[in-house]
C-alpha cells in the first residue's frame, strides 16, 4: 500500500514540480492582498487584545488559505474523471482505493504547506510576530487533510465544474469569512455562532491563533479536527467506491 | 481461462418523463474465453460490450454473477487478477498533465515494476508501437492513431497475460486500423489472450478465433467466424428488388448460380461473411 501511495503522490509531484514557479507566484497574490488590505490598510490602527491585528490576522489567513489550496488541489480530479477519464487508470490498477485517496490527499497537503510557507514568509516581511511550533504545523496539516478530503469527495461526486463551483460558493466562501479568520466569532449573534463553531475552519483558526500567541492548547478543537479528518476519509472512500457502481 | 458466469449489470436511469427506471445493460451473460485466443465481443452500439469489458476489468461492479480468472474469482482476489490483465479503453484516457513517457511510467509504477525492468519495458513497448520519438511529448501533441497505439503500448508495459481491448480501432483510418490489427496478431502469437469488443464486423472476422455476438445485453450466439458463415451457407446470392436488397444463402456455388440464373434482376454471387450472420442473428446492420 505504501508503494501505491508513493506512486499516486509521485504523479502529483511531477505535475507540481513542472509548474512550481507559477504555483508559488500565483499563491502569493491572495495572501498579499489580505495582508495589504486587512493587515496594513484596515488593521494598522486596530488592536486585538494585547496584540496587533496583523498577528491576529495571519493565523486566520493561513487557515483559510490552506483550506482553499488543499481543496482546489483535488478538484481537477473531476475533470480527470468526467472528461479525460484518466482516473480509470487507477481503478484498473492493482491498488486499494485507500492508497489512491491517501496519495492524493498527501499531494494536496504538500501544496497546502508550500502555500502556508509562502504566507509565513510574507507575514514576517509585513512585521508579524508569531510563535510557529511543530504543533502549529501539525494543525495546518490536519486542516489540509480535511479540506483535501472534501475536495476529493466533491470531485468524485459531481459531474461538472458548475456543480463543483457550488461547493466553493456555498461552503468554502462563507467559511473563509465567518470562521474566525478575519474577526473573532464572539462578535457574531449566538445562533449563528453555534453553527459557526461546528465548522472545522473555526477550530483551525482558533488553534493556530492560540499556538501563535502561546495560549493553552484547546484539545477539544484538535479532537474535532481529527473527527472531521476521519469522516472525510470515509466519505472519500464512499465516493471512490461509487465510481464502480 | 476466463469464465463468465451469469453476469448481470443493471443501471438506474431517468426516462423521458424524468422517472427513475431500471435498465438492463448486460443480461445473464455466460461464456468462456480460452487461454491464448483472440476472442471478440461483437454487437451493435449499445449492445452491452463496453459494460461487459468494464465488469471483466473490475472497473465496474456487476449487479449479479461472477467472473473467474484461472479459478480465481474477481470478488475474492481482485488485486491479483488486476496484475495479470491489461486494458485498452475505448476512450483515450491519458493523463494530459504528464508526458508520454511519464504516462507509461505511471502505469508501470501502478503495476509495481522494479526500476530497471520498468525502463526496459517502456522503451521496448514504445518501440513496438513505433512511438519512441514521442517519449517527451504531451499526449495532446499526438495524432489519433498514435494515441491508440500508445494506449496499446501502455496496457502492455506490465506484460499482461490477458489484454482487453474496447473498440481498439474506432474512428481510425484504414491504414492505422490494419497496423493495429498486426499488433494484435503479434500479441496473440506471443501467447497473450486478447478479448476485444468491436462493432466492425470485418475486424472480428479478420482477427478473432471465436466471436460472441451480443445484442441488448444478451448473448445471441458464440462460434468461430468460419462456422458462423458455414451455418448460413457458404455462398450468398444478393440482389435488389422493389422491397430492397435481398439475400439467399446456399451450400455451394453451383446451387447459388442456379438460383441467381432464375432471377429477373441481376444478382451478385459471393462468399457468405460474418456480416450476413450478424444481421441474421441481430436483425441490425453494423454500427446501428
Amino acid at each position: 500500500m505504501f508503494y501505491d501511495i508513493c506512486t499516486v503522490f509521485w504523479r502529483d509531484w511531477v505535475v507540481l514540480k513542472r509548474r512550481l514557479p507559477k504555483f508559488i507566484l500565483s499563491r502569493m497574490v491572495a495572501p498579499m492582498l489580505y495582508l495589504v488590505a486587512f493587515g496594513w490598510g484596515l488593521g494598522r490602527n486596530i488592536q486585538v487584545g494585547s496584540g496587533s491585528y496583523i498577528d491576529f490576522l495571519v493565523p486566520g489567513i493561513m487557515a483559510l488559505n490552506s483550506m482553499n489550496i488543499s481543496y482546489n488541489s483535488l478538484t481537477p480530479l473531476c475533470t480527470e474523471r468526467v472528461y479525460h477519464r484518466s482516473i480509470g487508470e487507477y481503478i484498473i490498477a492493482p491498488m486499494t482505493p485507500s492508497a489512491f485517496l491517501v496519495g492524493k490527499v498527501l499531494a494536496a497537503v504538500l501544496r497546502g504547506l508550500i502555500s502556508s510557507a509562502i504566507i509565513m514568509g510574507l507575514a514576517f516581511a509585513f512585521g508579524a510576530t508569531l510563535n510557529i511550533t511543530v504543533f502549529y504545523i501539525v494543525v495546518l496539516i490536519l486542516n489540509c487533510v480535511i479540506f483535501a478530503e472534501v475536495g476529493f469527495f466533491a470531485a468524485l461526486s459531481t459531474d461538472s465544474f458548475e456543480e463543483l463551483s457550488q461547493v466553493n460558493t456555498y461552503i468554502l466562501l462563507p467559511m473563509s469569512f465567518l470562521c474566525g479568520t478575519f474577526f473573532t466569532t464572539a462578535a457574531l449573534p449566538d445562533i449563528i455562532r453555534v453553527f459557526i463553531d461546528i465548522l472545522p475552519l473555526t477550530h483551525t483558526s482558533y488553534l493556530l491563533r492560540g499556538i501563535a500567541t502561546q495560549s493553552p492548547v484547546a484539545w477539544e478543537s484538535v479532537a474535532v479536527l481529527v473527527l472531521y479528518a476521519i469522516i472525510g476519509f470515509i466519505l472519500g472512500m464512499k465516493a471512490y467506491n461509487n465510481q464502480l457502481k | 481461462m476466463i469464465k463468465i458466469d451469469n453476469l448481470v449489470k443493471e443501471f438506474t436511469i431517468r426516462d423521458e418523463h424524468k422517472k427513475r427506471v431500471k435498465h438492463l445493460a448486460v443480461d445473464n451473460l455466460s461464456l468462456e474465453v480460452q487461454d491464448g485466443e483472440i476472442f471478440g465481443l461483437l454487437g451493435p452500439n449499445g449492445a452491452g460490450k463496453t459494460t461487459t469489458i468494464r465488469m471483466l476489468t473490475m472497473e465496474m461492479e456487476p449487479t449479479a454473477g461472477n467472473v473467474v480468472y484461472n479459478g480465481c474469482s474477481i470478488f475474492k482476489d481482485p488485486l491479483s487478477i488486476k496484475k495479470m490483465i491489461g486494458v485498452v479503453p475505448q476512450n483515450i484516457n491519458f493523463d494530459n498533465d504528464l508526458t508520454v513517457g511519464e504516462n507509461m511510467e505511471l502505469h508501470a509504477k501502478l503495476h509495481h515494476m522494479p526500476v530497471t525492468e520498468r525502463k526496459r519495458k517502456i522503451a521496448e513497448m514504445l518501440e513496438f508501437v513505433e512511438l519512441t520519438h514521442t517519449v517527451n511529448l504531451m499526449p495532446k501533441a499526438l495524432s489519433g492513431g498514435m494515441k491508440r497505439r500508445l494506449l496499446i503500448a501502455r496496457a502492455l508495459v506490465h506484460s499482461p497475460q490477458i489484454l482487453f481491448m474496447d473498440e481498439p480501432t474506432v474512428a481510425l483510418d484504414p491504414q492505422v486500423r490494419r497496423r493495429i490489427w498486426d499488433l494484435i496478431r503479434a500479441l496473440a502469437a506471443n501467447g497473450t489472450t486478447v478479448v476485444l469488443t468491436t462493432h466492425y464486423i470485418e475486424e472480428a472476422e479478420a482477427l478473432c478465433n471465436r466471436v460472441a455476438i451480443i445484442n441488448t445485453g444478451k448473448l445471441i450466439d458464440i462460434d468461430t467466424p468460419e462456422s458462423f458463415c458455414n451455418r448460413m451457407g457458404r455462398m450468398a446470392v444478393e440482389w435488389d428488388s422493389p422491397e430492397g436488397r435481398q439475400y439467399k444463402f446456399f451450400d455451394s456455388r453451383k446451387e447459388a448460380a442456379a438460383y441467381a440464373a432464375d432471377l429477373e434482376h441481376g444478382a451478385h454471387i459471393r462468399k457468405t461473411n460474418l456480416e450476413d450472420a450478424f444481421i441474421e442473428l441481430t436483425g441490425r446492420k453494423e454500427g446501428v
